[in-house]
Order: structure tokens, then C-alpha cells, then sequence
């Protein structure tokens, strides 16, 4: 039940902050998901989606530093 | 899929696993809180790729399973009813109670619809004025956002037909709970990341300060887990016990604020028994009093009857990593997922679920310790099931 997914923000559907919706592409897949709790998010970001709502937005610098970390040598 | 891909490749996930065989000295016993987590431990075969000593024992995440059986009675009670249309998660569908599940409950005409957002209840509520319309409310903390802007929706646009069966549960006060037990194993937590999402991971340093045990916030695919298993035993290996953020990528430290808002102002932190573990102190979540009257145990009557269903289950061991599933005399045998004897069993996160679903029986196999003893001489393999890493380029499905 905690399944979240990541997807790209396509489109912002609905910019009123209460009822902030947008489209949100998951590898192919587009769906109308709510943003209410990410308010930060744009489009091109990358959002977590669990049961329809957005829950964090993110962070690619961390991403692409902890893949880093993990591809290379160090301990 | 990007932010999915790259962390089931199967060269990190070789890499990660050599670096913790690299550091570990001793044995340790990790506990996976999720349900999440047992399932991409089990379906890819992780626990199969550390060193021996290093063992995964799976954890009370899932809150399918741990509804308890009082509420689903009250479900399918209500379910049942000619006036209601019942909304609820594919999960709970095949979850027994007492007496019935929501399956049956529908199959015998009750008017039970499957939702994939909690928002669709609302529309559904719209659209139906005539009729009752009830949200069957279950989750830990990544879900009770969505289900927090259901009840501000619903007063938004006045609706007079919408209620919810809350079901709530929080994950630290079940840890806790699994640490304060005398024949506690865990050693160190891989703790649930999308919990964490939205709650962040600030309530996690008092217990690892107080029970000295490492907690490491960790994701859900195979390189995610094994990361988090080499921070959990870094950690145990040089005597420290700290909370550790894996999946930084979507945990802040203060989690997610905006959400956090909405949940402390629809819901109140309330006591709650879990099905097979009994009732725990603040762990749960039921509607503040400004909300009670969108509670459908206002409308439908308060709950009755026992908590937990009596039987053969034992699931509530299985969910506090003191038994795996298949350590259960009914698995397999007269439990499985067309029979269920527990929720474990048939929810998508359910431990049971999952080795039977990835580990199975094999056919011609006396009892589950042939099974067992098939499976250490390496016979256990054409199941269709994927090992190892063979399995970690598939592709991930859509799993919102
Ligand atoms: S195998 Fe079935 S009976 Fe045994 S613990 Fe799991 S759900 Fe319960």
C-alpha cells in the first residue's frame, strides 16, 4: 500500500495551490495526479506518485550524487 | 523508467553486495519494516546475495495486513447494505473477517467499487447524491495525506453522502513496539522510505538513541535495499547507532511539510490494536473532532467484536519478524491466496504473499521442511519465479 512510483511532470492542469493537479508521465504511462503536496514541483520535475498524489518531488542532484557514490570505488 | 532503472542494474547491485560482505565481520539480524521492501527482497532474491550471517527478518509494514479484524467486520457490514456504495483499495478485497470479505460482499451484490485514488471516492460522491458513499481509509503515513485532502475535499464541496472507515496506522510506535519485546532480534531497521516521505525522519533518533539500534531510511529497489543494508551494518559493524538516510532523493529530513499541514489538521493520533499484534499505544490515526461527523462509525454504529479473528494464523508472528511464512504449518497448504487464513497472505505487501508468490511449495514436496531442504540443494528454480539478479532489468509496473 505504500507503493510510490516516479513520474515527470507533464503539464500543470490545475494551478489553484488546494486543488493543484497536473499530468505526470510514468515511462509511457500519463496520468492526472495531485500536486497539493508539492507545491515546489514544475514541469520537467520528477514527482514520487502514491494512490493519485504527488508525496515528494525529486531531488536529481541527490539522485545523480548517490548513484555516483555507489559506482564508484570508495568503500 | 528513469529514477527506477538505474537502481535495479545488476552490476550495483553485485558491487553493493560485495561491499557488504566486505565489511561484515559478525552476524547481524535486519529487520525491513515495509511490505514493500520483503516483496523486492524476496521477488529478486537479495537476502540470497549477502554473506551468511546477514539475515533479513521482515516487519509489521504492510497496513493491509494489520487492519483488524473488528474493522473489516464493520466493513463488510457496511458494505453490505443496500444504500451504500463502498470504496476501497483492490488490497482489501480478498482480506478476511469474522465471517466474509468485501470479494464475497460484491459477488453477492453489494455495491463495492475499487478505487485507485481516494479523490475518486469524492467524485463518486458527487455524482451519487442518493446514495451513501464510504472511503475505506487504510495506510500508514504516505497515505493519510490523500486521504486527509479527501475529508478537506469533501467539506470544500459540502458533501452531505461521504464518510470514512479510518483505519490508520504510524510506523515508529509499531517499531517500538517490536523493540521493547524481551526476545527481540533486530538488531538494526532498514526503516520504511515513503513513510519517511512524509513524515521525515526526525521521531526515528529517539528510538535509535534509546534502543541503540541503527535505523536506516531506505527505498524499495534492489540497489535502494542493499545500499541501506550496508549503511545498517557499517553502522552495527563500527558500534554506532544513528538514523541514516538512504533515499535522500525523496526524503527530507523534515519530510514533507505541505503534507504534514493537512494530516495534523484532519486527523488526531489515537491508540489502535493491529490485527495478530495487539493494541498499541499512539499508533493510529482517527479523524479530529472537527471531522467526527464524516466518521462512518458515527453514521453506521460503533465497532463490535474482536480485533483479531481467532484461527490458525500467525500472522502477527510473521509481521514481527519472529516467524517467516513459510515457518507457518498452514502455508501453502491450507493457506494460500484463493483460501486465505490471513490478510498476509493477500495483500500486495504481505509477506505470506510474497513467498508464496516467489518462493513457493515446490510440487511433490512432503511439508514446508521439504520444501525447505529442496530449496537449500538448489532444486528450487524453474518455478518461473525470478532469483538472483537475473530479474532486475524488468521493467517496473505501474504501481501507483
Ligand atoms: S501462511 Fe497463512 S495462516 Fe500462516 S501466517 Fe501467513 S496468512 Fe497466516
Amino acid at each position: 500500500m505504500c507503493l510510490a512510483i516516479p513520474g515527470r511532470i507533464e503539464s500543470i492542469t490545475d494551478p489553484a495551490p488546494a486543488t493543484r493537479r497536473g499530468r505526470v508521465d510514468f515511462g509511457g504511462v500519463v496520468k492526472e495526479i495531485h500536486l497539493v503536496f508539492v507545491p515546489e514541483a514544475e514541469v520537467g520535475d520528477y514527482v514520487l506518485a502514491h494512490v493519485g498524489c504527488a508525496i515528494s518531488r525529486i531531488d536529481e542532484e541527490v539522485a545523480v550524487r548517490t548513484l555516483a557514490e555507489l559506482s564508484g570505488d570508495a568503500p | 523508467m528513469k529514477h527506477l532503472d538505474e537502481y535495479r542494474d545488476a552490476d550495483l547491485v553485485q558491487r553493493c553486495a560485495q561491499r557488504i560482505a566486505d565489511c561484515v565481520t559478525r552476524p547481524w539480524t535486519l529487520m525491513e519494516v515495509c511490505g514493500g521492501q520483503t516483496h523486492a527482497i524476496v521477488r529478486h532474491g537479495l537476502d540470497e546475495l549477502l554473506p551468511d550471517g546477514v539475515r533479513l527478518v521482515h516487519g509489521p509494514g504492510c497496513p493491509v495486513c494489520v487492519t483488524p479484524t473488528a474493522i473489516l467486520d464493520k466493513a463488510h457490514e457496511i458494505a453490505n447494505r443496500p444504500e451504500v456504495i463502498f470504496c476501497t483499495f483492490a488490497d482489501m478485497l480478498r482480506v478476511p473477517g469474522t465471517a466474509t470479505d468485501l470479494f464475497e460482499v460484491k459477488a453477492r451484490g453489494g455495491d463495492v467499487r475499487i478505487i485507485h485514488t481516494p479523490l475518486d471516492a469524492i467524485e463518486i460522491a458527487e455524482a451519487a447524491p442518493d446514495r451513501e458513499v464510504v472511503l475505506f481509509a487504510v495506510g500508514f503515513e504516505t497515505t493519510a495525506p490523500a486521504n486527509a485532502l479527501c475529508v478537506v475535499e469533501a467539506r470544500r464541496r459540502r458533501l452531505r453522502n461521504f464518510s470514512l472507515l479510518v483505519s490508520h496506522v504510524l510506523v515508529p510506535p509499531a517499531m517500538e513496539a517490536i523493540l521493547r519485546a524481551d526476545d527481540c532480534r533486530v538488531q538494526g531497521f532498514l526503516a520504511a522510505g515513503h513513510v519517511c516521505s512524509v513524515m521525515g525522519v526526525s521521531e526515528y533518533r529517539p528510538l535509535a538513541a534509546r534502543y541503540r539500534v541503527p535505523i536506516v531510511v531506505t527505498g524499495f529497489e534492489p540497489v535502494d535495499i542493499l545500499h541501506g543494508i550496508l549503511l545498517c551494518v557499517r553502522q552495527l559493524e563500527q558500534g554506532r547507532h544513528e538514523v541514516e538516510n538512504q533515499y535522500e532523493r525523496a526524503v527530507r529530513p523534515d519530510g514533507n511539510e505541505a503534507a504534514l499541514q493537512l494530516v495534523r489538521e484532519v486527523f488526531t493520533v489515537t491508540d489502535r490494536a493491529w490485527r495478530g499484534m495487539g493494541s498499541i499505544e499512539h499508533s493510529g490515526l482517527s479523524l479530529a473532532p472537527a471531522y467526527r461527523d464524516l466518521d462512518a462509525l458515527q453514521r453506521f454504529g460503533a465497532l463490535t467484536g474482536p480485533d483479531d479473528a481467532p484461527g490458525e494464523c500467525l500472522s502477527g508472528e510473521v509481521l514481527q519478524g519472529r516467524r517467516r511464512p513459510d515457518e507457518c504449518p498452514a502455508f501453502g497448504t491450507r493457506c494460500t491466496p484463493d483460501h486465505p487464513l490471513g490478510a498476509t497472505m493477500v495483500s500486495a505487501e504481505g509477506a505470506c504473499a510474497a513467498y508464496y508468490r516467489y518462493r513457493p511449495v515446490p510440487v511433490g514436496a512432503e511439508s514446508v521442511d521439504d520444501a525447505g531442504a529442496v530449496r537449500e540443494l538448489g532444486a528450487v528454480h524453474d518455478t518461473g519465479a525470478p532469483t538472483g539478479t537475473s530479474a532486475l532489468r524488468d521493467t517496473g509496473e505501474a504501481r501507483t
